[in-house]
């Protein structure tokens, strides 16, 4: 079924398209060409898989998490170690396939929207590796709460734009970028790090992700001998989370999706979009956005930059409505005892946005036995959020 | 009955009678409060020809920060989409011009296309402009807009290909929106080669032709108008809204740059500009 999807419009069942300005339809129209010839040229694919090789670190392990396994007293737990990729995340899978595009395109200028900033620490880090100039926008907020991020893009040669529009945070940042590109159209490319935005990014992005699913399914068969009862990921605008789940659409592996639950559903403060928000436009794609009666977009709220975000991509409002994925959603205080949780028995320290995953996992595996097999997608290192955790546990570094 | 899509045409019929270029003249609904709007409507039917009623929305991608930031103000001051139908009507009850929506299109989906469409007619709204909503996934509220009797207006810009610039002129039953740069509203880039813009559209439709994004007062306003049926004004009027002063203050100083931009057209925008 959904090997067939988007069709030529960009759509995912009832969600996706395109609802962009028209001076960028144009160029929508250019980078889906481009896309479609680049992944059918063994030389771009060669590229691609050479930089995911030799550059990222890549496969990245799937690990056997023996200590929190046993204290869940249930599943075996393995993580997908996406945090020990080159720049700490997912996001630079997606970066360095959009970046060789860009090259094709010849387009000399590259800019991207971040939240946490570990979308725009790997663009800024791909566009270092190919000499290209790169702006990166982000919320002023976010800004505040990611200094470490922050710094980094700018040690490797990138301008990060802050936002002070709006939120203040990365559906600003995206409308800013937007504008950026209709501004500039011609020399600029324009990065998208999630599964998120108007056709062809949620397909490509989710191409360019779906290694981490293909991955977890070779090494699972080795480890255990068949594909796991269970694989938990956390979604903000979801591009971690439809590339570990894509490879499994066709298996009846129990597909998990976490949502960030703020201060929970019921205070209204959270980023819970699957769960709580309803169809609507927003940054060029047709998916579930949270909004008001008249259609205004809410803000979102979550401890996790990275899944503060209104929206979410078109492919997991497809995938809800089937009901192929569950979606759910953990509280700042769920994910952070998670947080916490690894640390303490795994020696890893989790990022923010995976620790929602994680706290979901927890719950999923103490409910199993131990013959059950639990995959969770640790997204990113949590080496940016010290400074946020330290402040909620009130500690001035 | 006379519908929107007819007083729309009727308006440049009359401009084109009389070999007179128009002005078409925006304001943010609620910006800085309804009262202020209506007053200011008032005074722009004075100079203008056509009249778009911009609906805020909290995400504007295809505005520039001036209509941005007006937009955050008018949803921060309480504005909501059954107050703007109202705000409408009663722009409706003082004058005939062609009243046109301007907004993004989640605000139309949520509050549900078919309402939506019907309200604004009833509010006495003739067209609606939409431009996140480009021609691929207009078909939804171009139907309802068309059997209410309610234009559609289509957008082009410069980097729309000549194949696209077909399909937008095809679903054209009023005029066309030309967006004069590749950017947001009222960015101030320098207009590019705007002949040349216009002759590939023309040559693809018989519909007049507005143009919009950029034009900031008389001088701009004719230079862009020499290739054009009509200019928009959207920015440089909000930030006459905006420039301070009391209701009467800022109605006087709106009615000056309208009444300056349209005495220019009206007389041929002659040497010197």
């Amino acid at each position: 079924m959904s090997t067939l999807m988007p069709d030529s419009r960009g759509y995912f069942g009832d969600y996706g398209g395109r609802f962009v300005p028209e001076t960028l339809m144009p160029a929508l129209e250019e980078l889906d060409e481009s896309y479609q010839k680049a992944v059918k040229d063994p030389s771009f694919v060669r590229e691609f898989q050479f930089l995911l090789s030799k550059y990222v670190g890549r496969p990245s392990v799937l690990y056997f998490a023996e200590r929190l396994s046993q204290h869940c007293k249930g599943a075996r737990i393995y993580l997908k170690r996406e945090d020990l990729n080159h720049t700490g995340a997912h996001k630079i899978n997606n970066t360095l396939g959009q970046i060789l595009l860009a090259g094709r395109m010849n387009k000399k200028r590259i800019i991207a929207e971040t939240g946490a900033g570990q979308h725009g620490v790997a663009t800024a880090t791909a566009a270092a590796l190919f000499n290209l100039e790169c702006a990166v926008y982000m919320g002023e907020e976010d800004i505040a709460r990611q200094s470490l991020n922050v710094f980094r893009m700018k040690i490797l040669g990138a301008e990060v734009v802050p936002v002070s529009s709006g939120s203040k945070t990365l559906k600003d940042a995206m409308n800013e970028a937007m504008r950026d590109w209709v501004a500039n159209v011609e020399n600029t490319y324009y990065l998208v790090g999630s599964v998120a935005g108007p056709h062809p990014y949620p397909v490509m992005v989710r191409d360019f992700q779906r290694v981490i699913g293909d991955e977890t399914r070779g090494q699972i068969i080795e480890l255990e001998g068949r594909l796991p009862d269970c694989i938990v990921a956390c979604v903000g605008g979801g591009s971690n989370a439809m590339g570990m789940f894509y490879p499994f659409i066709g298996d009846s592996v129990k597909l998990v999706g976490v949502e960030a639950a703020g201060h929970g559903i019921k205070t209204g403060k959270h980023a819970a979009t699957l769960s709580a928000g309803a169809p609507g436009v927003l940054h060029g794609s047709l998916s579930y956005v949270l909004q008001d009666e008249d259609g205004q977009i809410q803000l979102a709220h979550s401890i996790s930059a990275g899944l503060d975000y209104p929206g979410v991509g078109p492919e997991h409002s497809y995938l809800k409505d089937t009901g192929r994925v569950h979606y759910t959603s953990v509280t700042d205080t769920e994910a952070l005892e998670a947080f916490n949780l690894l640390c303490r028995t795994e020696g890893i320290i989790p990022a923010l946005e995976s620790s929602h995953a994680l706290a979901e996992a927890v719950k999923i595996a103490g409910g199993m036995d131990s013959s059950g097999i639990v995959v969770v997608n640790l997204s990113g290192r949590g080496d940016k959020d010290v400074e946020t955790v330290a402040g909620v546990q009130g500690v001035k570094l | 009955m006379i519908t929107g899509i007819d007083r729309i045409n009727n308006s440049f019929k009359t401009l084109g009678e009389k070999g007179e270029k128009g002005l078409i003249t925006y304001v943010t609904a609620g910006f800085p409060s309804a009262e202020h709007t209506l007053e200011i409507t008032r005074e722009l039917a004075r100079h203008s020809d056509l009249i778009e009623i911009g609906i805020p929305f909290s995400d504007p991608v295809a505005d520039g920060p001036v209509i941005q930031n007006s937009s955050y103000r008018a949803l921060a001051g309480g504005i909501k989409l059954s107050g703007i139908f109202n705000l409408a009507e009663k722009i409706r009850g003082g004058t005939d011009l062609p009243l046109l929506f301007m907004t993004y299109y989640n605000p139309v989906m949520r509050y549900g296309i078919e309402n939506f469409v019907r309200n604004s007619r009833d509010s006495g709204v003739d067209g609606l402009i939409v431009p996140d909503l480009p021609v691929e996934e207009d078909h939804i509220l171009r139907e309802c807009a068309v059997s209410c009797g309610l234009s559609l207006v289509p957008l082009a810009a410069p980097t729309s290909t000549d194949d696209r610039i077909s399909k937008i002129a095809a679903r054209s039953d009023s005029f066309i929106y030309c967006v004069s740069v590749t950017g947001v509203t009222g960015s101030g880039k320098e207009i590019g080669d705007l002949k040349t813009f216009s002759d590939r559209v023309r040559k693809k439709t018989s519909h007049p032709l507005a143009v919009g994004f950029g034009i900031s007062g008389p001088a701009v306003a004719c230079r862009s108008a020499a290739h054009f049926d009509a200019v928009v004004v959207g920015s440089a009027i909000v930030k006459a809204v905006d420039a301070g002063g009391g209701l009467p203050v800022i109605v006087e100083r709106v009615g000056r740059l309208a009444g300056g931009i349209k005495d220019a057209l009206r007389n041929g925008c002659d040497a010197g500009e």
